[in-house]
């Protein structure tokens, strides 16, 4: 499985490569162009040139639908959940199930909620009130569940633990690494080098709008992946002393 | 394997327990408090108009034309709540009644019947669709003006209210047109506008057929999926206030007789000799309530049972997410103002018939109502809530307190001094509520 491009106007000259069940961090500050590069492969935005495969199959994205149809996910940084409607709504937005007579089957989608909340926040129980009224971590179940349900083999999670307690953070980890070994490929994004460290397999990283390089996981330090992020060197080009004045 | 806690205050609420409030009781039983609690406002409201006005108000012949009076502004209503759930607004309703009416009356005033005569039993038919047509032609071309150029829809319907109504002076060059076609004016209501006693009772024999199938399905639909079940006794209360509620509403309207001019009109085209003590001709249902019936339920099941309806929603709770679900947005939107489109030229009948005639003011002012009513009723101009049935209560509590205030002889400037503070109260009391419902 690999999904390259490149030559977006805040992503220039970017590939990047995901294997079939494998943690892809994709790291580097603000402006360095990783939600851009997550936007296009979602299909809300698009690329000006560029090249996406997947299987080696060269796929367009056009809209997230496209993306979807292709498997994949995006969980995104904000969730994307419309506030006003309640978590089966929200789970099923854009893809509801209907009945025969093509109307809405609100049953059938409670239900399915039910079932896959029961497997990955048993204690969620609010499935008739706007997702408003639930706490952040609830609602991040809610995003979860939607792009988990729908059989991604792609999984695009923009900023995943940013706004949760350390217990939660915690619960999402356990939750990538359980998908990691369903054999989904997950991108992840992060500022928090923390996170990418311990659940990556490979790092990416980016500085404005470029990828400075992609490195595995066991070959290197974290000191060496900051320098990637602030000054933008390989771990093989950066010296000592300039990893030492990151400390400073 | 548990991904996130949930916050141990919600779930509390949750638990059954000895303390639930009755609120929370109702809540979990998905019943609307906001409906409850808008439809005693408007009991109040009645009764307080008929102790003061000494025994008026609530009587048949003033319920019979408060319903007929809401119709045309409850209609519109019914589609403004979408609009305003999409974020978007339209202030041309008023002056779209205006040229969809004087078209309409044009049609079937001048054009049609040289064509097919006279009373032509096909003029009122290709009148209202070709009404019904123009409506949405009109909705469709101020929405896309409004979804693909991205010019924001306060702008493009102040444009169209001026616009509208300067093409409605046009059609007819400021005339007055009537009377309608024979068979059109039935739209309208009036004393041989109506269902009649026996049809009357038909009608609320269905609704309450159709009320407890409702009940009944839920219920045996909830149970196969092991959802929470409402209580019996709670099903059957429900069951029962409906059917009431529906069988009182024929009880007034067939209560209401025709008054004896007309009656004695009816007995001799029927060659009934007029008997002793007078003729008690009952009224019955007025067309335009049950068309107003229908189009309530229509747009409920849209609002609700459809994906139109559902995006709409989500295109008000967060447009973006919408966007990012895959939901064509712009064609949604095309789509609301659309249907807007299409009530207003129901309205636009309703209205023409009523009068008899069509002027080129026609509507004038119509668009407060509406979105008044939407408003009271509910709907929040941020987008994203509102309900039909709210929209519904919110146009029979804006015309109950203008018709009770002429029925007590307040003059017209107070009569729009009060109904203006009384919506921004409305909306200050809600807002102020949800904000208190929302920290909680």
């Amino acid at each position: 499985m690999s999904v390259s491009f490149g030559g977006v106007h805040a992503v220039k000259d970017v590939t990047i490569t995901l294997r079939e069940g494998e943690v892809l961090g994709v790291v580097g500050g603000n402006g360095a162009g990783k939600s851009t590069l997550i936007k296009v492969l979602a299909g809300a935005q698009k690329a000006d040139s560029g090249e996406i495969f997947i299987d080696g199959e060269p796929v367009t994205i056009h809209s997230p639908r496209d993306a979807k149809n292709l498997g994949i996910e995006t969980i995104y940084q904000t969730l994307a959940l419309a506030d006003n409607i309640d978590a089966p709504g929200n789970m099923f937005l854009g893809r509801e199930l209907t009945t025969r007579w093509n109307t809405l089957d609100d049953s059938s989608m409670e239900a399915a909620t039910r079932e896959i909340m029961g497997r990955l926040n048993p204690k969620f129980q609010n499935f008739k009130t706007p997702v408003a009224s639930l706490s952040g971590g609830q609602r991040q179940s809610v995003a979860i569940a939607r792009a988990v349900h729908f059989n991604a083999r792609i999984l695009i999670m923009d900023e995943p633990t940013a706004a949760l307690g350390p217990a939660e953070t915690e619960q999402v980890r356990e939750l990538i690494r359980q998908l990691q070994r369903e054999g989904i490929g997950i991108i992840m994004i992060s500022h928090d080098i923390h996170d990418v460290f311990d659940l990556s397999d490979r790092i990416s990283v980016m500085l404005q709008g470029k990828l400075v390089g992609t490195v595995n996981r066991g070959e290197c330090t974290m000191d060496e992946i900051l320098a990637m992020i602030i000054i933008g060197k390989l771990p093989d080009e950066v010296t000592t002393k300039e990893l030492e004045q990151l400390h400073g | 394997m548990s991904v996130v806690e949930a916050a141990p205050s919600q779930m509390e609420t949750l638990e059954p327990g000895p303390r639930r409030s009755v609120g929370s009781f109702l809540r979990d039983n998905e019943i609307d408090t906001r409906m409850v609690g808008m439809t005693l406002i408007l009991l109040v409201i009645w009764v307080l108009f008929h102790i003061l006005s000494g025994g008026t108000f609530l009587t048949p012949r003033n319920l019979w034309n408060l319903s007929v009076q809401t119709s045309s502004i409850a209609i519109m209503a019914t589609g403004m709540v979408l609009v305003i759930v999409s974020r978007n607004i339209d202030l041309s309703v008023g002056s779209m009644v205006g040229v969809v009416g004087m078209v309409m009356a044009i049609l079937q005033f001048e054009w049609l019947p040289p064509v097919l005569g006279l009373g032509n039993q096909w003029i009122w038919i290709i009148t209202l669709v070709a009404g019904l047509a123009l409506g949405a032609l009109i909705g469709a071309f101020q929405g896309s003006l409004i979804a693909y150029l991205g010019v924001p829809s306060f702008i493009v319907t102040l444009g169209g209210l001026l616009v509208w109504r300067g093409f409605a002076w046009l059609t007819a060059s400021g005339r007055t047109l009537a009377p309608m076609d024979a068979t059109f004016q039935l739209l309208g209501g009036g004393s041989r506008g109506s269902l009649g006693e026996t049809g009357s009772w038909i009608v609320g024999g269905v609704a309450c057929v159709g009320i407890v199938a409702f009940l009944v399905m839920g219920r045996r639909r909830r149970r196969k999926f092991g959802f929470h079940v409402r209580p019996m006794w709670l099903d059957a209360a429900l069951g029962v206030i409906g059917c009431v509620v529906v069988l009182a509403a024929v009880w007034v309207t067939n209560s209401y007789y025709l008054p004896e001019n007309l009656a004695r009109a009816v007995a001799e085209e029927r060659g009934i000799p007029w008997p002793e003590g007078g003729l008690q001709i009952p009224l019955g249902i007025p067309y335009p309530v049950l068309i107003l019936i229908g189009v309530t339920l229509v747009m409920s099941f849209v609002a609700n049972r459809l994906r139109f309806g559902r995006y709409i929603f989500s295109i008000g709770g967060n447009p973006e997410a919408a966007v990012l679900a895959g939901i064509k947005t712009k064609r949604t939107i095309v789509r609301t103002f659309m249907t807007m489109g299409i009530l207003v030229g129901i309205s636009a009948a309703v209205s023409i018939a009523r009068l008899n005639a069509a002027v080129s003011g026609l509507g004038t002012l119509n668009e407060l109502y509406v979105i008044a009513a939407a408003v009271v009723g509910g709907a929040s101009l941020a987008g994203g809530i509102g309900t039909i049935p709210g929209a519904i209560i919110g146009a029979l509590v804006m015309q109950s307190l203008q018709s009770g205030m002429v029925s007590l002889k307040v003059s017209a400037p107070v009569q729009d001094v009060v109904l203006g503070i009384i919506l921004v109260t409305a909306v200050a009391i809600d807002t102020t509520f949800r904000r208190r419902a929302a920290q909680r």
